[in-house]
């Protein structure tokens, strides 16, 4: 057991050792370069008028808008050799490689049950207004992904199958939904942050769990688990986290050039020794928004990928917790010992209700 | 077959912006939308020199490479051309345009910039040759009548020139003999690789 438990954590470890190491390079990259060459031409600017035109350098325009004196922006290019090459191929393999994961996890281990019999005895797992917001959350974010993948890898997978006209109109709805939807998006990232962070700090709890291996990999252990355990907690900051960059890069994305805030974002960087230009344009701006909104859309993604594959199928009880709010009492034990503890020593007002009753409702 | 490139002498412009003032014209292009625009550099200064500018058709566009909707195409002619009725106006485009080429009807309107509009090489648009539909899209189709780009054909002091690259690069090589100095083909790197 233990081996088979050292290669599966080799094999996600690579995987997110891969996809992390792949788009650390290619945003450290294209940070530098695209920061590097602005350097060049505020110096050449001066010595060499056609040099500086090359790499950037703006001139005057009577158009009422700076953007336009420049003659030349090779960021583009730098832009799209990013986007169209490491974003899109690693982020295809990064996803790939999380459903094969999951897919040999699944034959490995099949689904999670519970130990024992159920108590056939109900506690409240999430309120309301707790379910409203993952719902929410989850149905938008299903929403942003599948138009924002569709942006990506459209092109390539739709385009011969149903037509230049059909894929047009079908991601210009796209494009607009994800415009509208980004919205209940970012209410649910944020109710989510205000109702569970409380019980999402760290504890001396997390680590013995995650020694434990969180027992994915027996059923024999159980470790102990306040109301969210290690990996729940992981996947609460990554949402967390992720949703607000991705909110911030997609606003930016949303009105264009009116949120700079990589040369502000690379100034306190640079406070910890980095290198970061902190004077970009307004197109480099948009071009990095661009690439930073499709790396942690396409990180989010992936960890999805298995937040949905142990919320459902992967384990028993577990879309319960989330469907209808309520979980038996013995898997609540099983599952978070040390929640189901305080859960039992202050039920709420109409937790225990027996299972058999409810069973009718279906 | 021809290759249509712009060449812009910059030992030639004066920045009269007749090019921009005759585009405008002739595509009756909308307020806010410019396909093409003068620059001037070290205005002022010594070693000034201005620069009419557009789309210059690359030969391997970044526009066309990005485009989610994949809604460009290259004309025999080498002519970049777009279908509005496919452009999603994403803005991606003009993240990639080395020259700024691409236009939008908005600036932003909580992203929504409309179709995107650019030079199209008087070459109209994916509609019927000399169509009106093809007019209020994309302008005039000049080069179906057999003509070149009005830019060109109406700057004063010849310094725009628009045409079959071969034709073009000859005019401005016999110039640069002639006169013993030439400030260099300007964008055509960028534009069409190092080997031009």
């Amino acid at each position: 057991m233990s081996q088979q438990l050292r290669a599966f954590l080799t094999a996600v470890g690579v995987i997110a050792g891969l996809t992390a190491a792949g788009y650390g390079v290619a945003i450290m990259g294209a940070a530098v370069v695209i920061g590097d060459s602005h350097a060049v031409v505020e110096q050449s600017s001066k010595s060499d008028g056609w040099r500086g035109v090359r790499t950037g350098a703006a001139g005057r325009v009577s158009i009422p808008d700076p953007q336009a004196g420049v003659l030349i922006q090779s960021e583009g290019e730098i832009w799209r050799s990013i986007r169209n090459g490491p974003v899109t191929v690693i982020g295809a393999w990064a996803m790939f490689a999380m459903l094969v994961l999951l897919v040999l996890f699944y034959a490995w281990r099949g689904r999670i049950s519970l130990a024992g019999k159920p108590a056939h005895r109900e506690v409240v797992r999430f309120n309301g207004i707790e379910r409203f917001a993952h719902w929410m959350t989850a149905t938008s974010f299903i929403v942003l992904a599948l138009s924002g993948l569709n942006l990506l890898y459209g092109r390539y997978l739709f385009i011969p199958v149903i037509g230049k006209e059909a894929f047009a109109t079908v991601t210009e709805a796209g494009k607009l939904l994800h415009n509208f939807v980004a919205f209940p998006f970012m209410f649910g990232v944020v109710l989510m942050f205000v109702l569970w962070v409380r019980h999402n700090l760290p504890s001396r709890v997390d680590l013995k769990w995650l020694r434990q291996g969180g027992g994915l990999f027996s059923d024999r252990h159980h470790p102990a688990a306040d109301r969210f355990n290690a990996g729940q907690k992981a996947i609460f900051w990554i949402v967390v986290l992720g949703g607000i960059s991705v909110s911030l890069s997609g606003l930016a994305l949303l009105l264009p050039f009116a949120f700079p805030m990589f040369g502000k974002t690379f100034a306190f960087l640079n406070l910890f020794g980095f290198g970061f230009a902190e004077t970009l344009t307004s197109m480099q701006e948009m071009q990095l928004a661009q690439l930073w909104h499709s790396v942690v859309s396409l990180g989010l993604i992936v960890v999805m990928f298995a937040h949905i594959y142990i919320g459902t199928i992967g384990m028993e009880g577990a879309f319960q917790a989330m469907g209808s709010g309520r979980v038996d009492a013995a898997w609540a034990e099983q599952h978070h010992s040390l929640w189901a503890a305080s859960a039992e020593e202050a039920p709420a007002e109409d937790d225990a209700v027996p299972s058999a009753v409810r069973e009718g409702q279906g | 077959m021809a290759r249509m490139k712009f060449l812009c002498d910059a030992d030639r412009c004066i920045e009269c912006n007749a090019c921009v003032t005759a585009c405008k014209n002739e595509h009756e292009v909308p307020w806010g939308v410019n396909r093409r625009r003068v620059v001037t550099i070290n205005d002022g200064q010594p070693g000034e020199r201005s620069i009419s500018t557009a789309c210059m058709h690359c030969s391997d566009a970044p526009c066309m490479a990005v485009c989610p909707v994949d809604c460009f195409y290259q004309t025999d002619e080498g002519v970049v051309l777009h279908d509005k009725d496919l452009c999603i106006g994403c803005g991606y485009c003009f993240y990639a345009c080395p020259f700024g080429a691409p236009q939008y009807p908005q600036a932003g309107n909580f992203g929504g910039r409309g179709k995107m509009d650019k030079c199209t090489f008087c070459a109209g648009g994916p509609e019927e040759d000399g169509s009106e539909e093809e007019f209020a899209l994309y302008g005039r189709n000049r080069l179906a009548e057999g003509k070149l780009p009005l830019c060109a054909e109406m700057c004063s002091t010849k310094a725009l020139l628009a045409g079959d690259a071969d034709a073009v690069s000859d005019i401005y090589r016999e110039r640069v003999t002639a006169r013993g100095f030439g400030g260099g083909v300007w964008g055509w790197n960028t534009a069409y690789g190092s080997d031009t």
